[in-house]
């Protein structure tokens, strides 16, 4: 498992002249054809997106009688909603500016810690010969597979209780209160994070070239130097890609912030406040549309500036053994 | 209407601890395997300076300190996977087989419980069919789009706007859906749903309240979010299909379908496993989308959620942890059927 055949190489996206396979299909199907349905699904993708974009600039009034559409021959926009969701002091109005600074105290600790782990692990199981350490490897990578809702009823009373073993503390309960709490929510996103994390570097890390470990062995470096002067520039690639998942997986959580951070206000993140008005909230369209697009922006815009890594990993990551 | 910013202090202070308790624990880590193997060589070379004298064996040493830095690279993340991880689901299995408080051990009755109550029941079918219908509907809409838009002109922006959906939370995506599903007794329509139904001469529909049907209109959803991540696998399968094969069968003239179906679909076989057996795992363990967009109400709840309302709403312990672990097994089976293929692929 620790030399995976590239199925699909890093970098495959370049053309090789008029001869794909699928070229073929496509030209023989009739370009033209294929063109037009391409551009349908494209935009019937889009339009779901778009039609909410419109909604959250529309006046209240008109959200809630008419249909979105009818903003392109009735133009009346407004920043009411996104004033109101974003900063409205009344409980019903969202208060999401509040909920949008959790996610970020919520996500960045949480992309940092495993990423950082991770890579001293995937280091030495990649280049640090020790006995038992294919098992090892495969053990972390089996462990995917363990669904989180398997350790979360445990895990939570280990926060609340600490461990005790036959009467002895072994670990304290953690009592945390109000924003505290993110360190549980670090704390289960590290945990969670691991074993995907480790799978993603170790296929890069295994794959760089073996003759430069060997010679810097050779001129006396250690490992720790190895790994802070040799690897680390090297899967700065990978580095970036595993940041743009972990990131977006933390920012778009709900699960994992429901049962860590609970629902107060100090604590839970966007997902979790968004859930709830929808819940709640349903028919309240000018806010649910405007918090709904406030929850969105960031991660598009993580996506959109560096959708080369993100897809680069997830070849990486899904297509390899 | 303003927000104060003094109330967020707090929160921002928590985010300063954490960053520091990372440049501690990292940093000190780093610093600490500087410091122990500088010790370690120089309590080495007075061992040599011994061995040399009296003729013992160095080699085994040498080993012993590979160990030793394996360890420590390996020891946080040994040690939060052991916490985080697999002593919680030793823990949840052991849980599953107790009552609701966790006292007394009760054998396989929350077993028993899960294939017997009808709205549990339901709640596996519901479970079925989608991990049925997203990979299987998914992973063909990602082929078929990947071989209309290869060597377009516009391949970049297409592909672009068919991901987009993957950056989206699924909080997110459900209320985007859940205004295409909106529903108003008279008049206009703001749902657009409802309103391509109305233009056609039909009646406006509550559409999330109708099961089965709004089932199917969760998995909507699903398959929007994840289509883009199936196209984007299989592009590049596609792509790395080699050129001289594609020529070959050219010059024998077979027609586009054979070509699809007896050289792309064969070559992008292993790249099509990947991708149905991660949409299965994913639309298993799905969560976000039923609750925010019917909370599991009107027969729409799966397994993942039922475990959320039994362990943490209603204080079963035994019968969430249940329904855990038989998420657990549902997985084994695919991922098993995942890695023997990878295997087979390798050998052969």
């Amino acid at each position: 498992m620790t030399t995976a055949t590239p199925t699909v190489a890093v970098g495959t996206q370049k053309t090789d002249g008029p001869t794909s396979t699928a070229g073929r299909v496509r030209k023989r199907l009739n370009s033209r054809t294929a063109t037009l349905v391409s551009i349908v699904i494209a935009v019937v993708w889009t339009i779901p997106t778009f039609g909410l974009l419109v909604s959250s600039l529309r006046p209240e009034d008109e959200i809630k009688t008419t249909g979105w559409w009818t903003a392109f021959t009735n133009p009346q926009f407004t920043l009411e909603n996104y004033q109101q969701v974003l900063f409205g002091r009344s409980s019903s109005s969202g208060q999401l500016a509040g909920y949008f600074i959790n996610s970020l105290a919520i996500t960045i600790p949480s992309v940092l810690f495993p990423i950082a782990f991770a890579c001293l692990a995937a280091y030495a199981l990649a280049w640090i010969n020790f006995r038992g350490r294919d098992w090892l490897y495969i053990a972390i990578f089996a462990l995917q597979i363990v669904p989180l809702q398997m350790a979360l009823v445990p895990l939570l009373k280990f926060f609340s209780t600490g461990v005790s073993l036959g009467g002895v503390t072994i670990m304290p309960a953690w009592d945390l209160v109000d924003e505290q709490k993110f360190a549980q929510v670090w704390f289960a996103h590290t945990c969670f994070a691991l074993p995907f994390a480790v799978f993603l570097l170790h296929n890069f890390i295994s794959q760089l070239p073996g003759d430069l470990m060997e010679a810097a062995r050779v001129d006396g470096a250690t490992h720790p130097k190895i790994f802070r002067t040799i690897v680390l520039p090297l899967i700065t690639p990978a580095l970036a890609a595993l940041g743009i998942f972990q990131f977006l997986w933390v920012w778009n959580d709900l699960l994992v912030a429901l049962i860590f951070a609970g629902g107060s206000d100090e604590t839970a993140p966007l997902t979790v406040r968004l859930a709830e008005m929808a819940g709640t909230r349903g028919n309240e369209w000018q806010r649910l549309t405007a918090g709904a697009f406030v929850s969105i922006v960031v991660p598009l815009i993580v996506f959109l500036s560096l959708q080369r890594y993100f897809v680069r990993g997830l070849l990486a990551g899904s297509v390899k053994g | 209407m303003e927000f104060d910013f003094a109330d967020q202090q707090p929160k921002l202070l928590m985010l300063m601890y954490g960053l520091i308790a990372f440049v501690v624990v990292v940093g000190g880590l780093l610093l600490l395997l500087d410091v122990v193997p500088a010790w370690f060589a120089r309590r080495r070379e007075a061992q040599l300076v011994a061995a040399s004298a009296s003729g013992a064996p160095i080699t085994r040493r040498l080993k012993q300190r590979e160990g030793l830095f394996a360890l420590f690279f390996l020891l946080p993340t040994l040690l939060l996977l052991a916490i985080g991880l697999v002593v919680p689901a030793i823990r949840t299995v052991s849980l599953s087989l107790m009552d609701r408080e966790s006292n007394n051990w009760v054998g396989l009755r929350n077993y028993g419980w899960m294939f017997s109550d009808d709205s549990i029941v339901r709640v596996l079918v519901n479970s079925l069919v989608w991990v049925l219908l997203v990979p299987l509907v998914a992973t063909a809409f990602g082929v078929i789009y990947a071989v209309l838009v290869d060597k377009a002109r516009f391949e970049v922006v297409a592909k672009s706007l068919i991901f987009l959906p993957m950056a989206i939370s699924f909080v997110g995506a459900s209320i985007i859906w859940k205004f295409v599903y909106a529903y108003r007794g008279e008049g206009d329509q703001i749902g657009l749903l409802n309103q391509i139904v109305v233009t056609l001469g039909g009646e406006p529909k509550q559409w999330l309240l109708e099961s089965p049907l709004n089932t199917l209109l969760l998995i909507v959803i699903m398959i929007w979010i994840q289509a883009g991540f199936a196209m984007v696998v299989l592009s590049a399968a596609i792509k790395a299909i080699p050129g001289d094969i594609v020529e070959a069968a050219r010059l024998d003239g077979v027609s586009p379908w054979q070509m699809f179906w007896q050289i792309t679909m064969p070559s992008i076989r292993p790249a099509l496993i990947v991708v149905v057996v991660t949409l299965s795992i994913g639309s298993l363990k799905v969560f976000d989308i039923v609750r925010t967009a019917t909370n599991g109400n009107y027969d729409t709840s799966v397994i993942a959620n039922e475990m959320y309302n039994q362990a943490f709403r209603y204080g079963e312990n035994g019968q969430g942890s249940a329904l855990a672990v038989f998420l657990f097994i549902l997985v084994i089976p695919i991922v098993i059927y995942q890695i023997r293929n990878l295997r087979q692929q390798r050998e052969g």
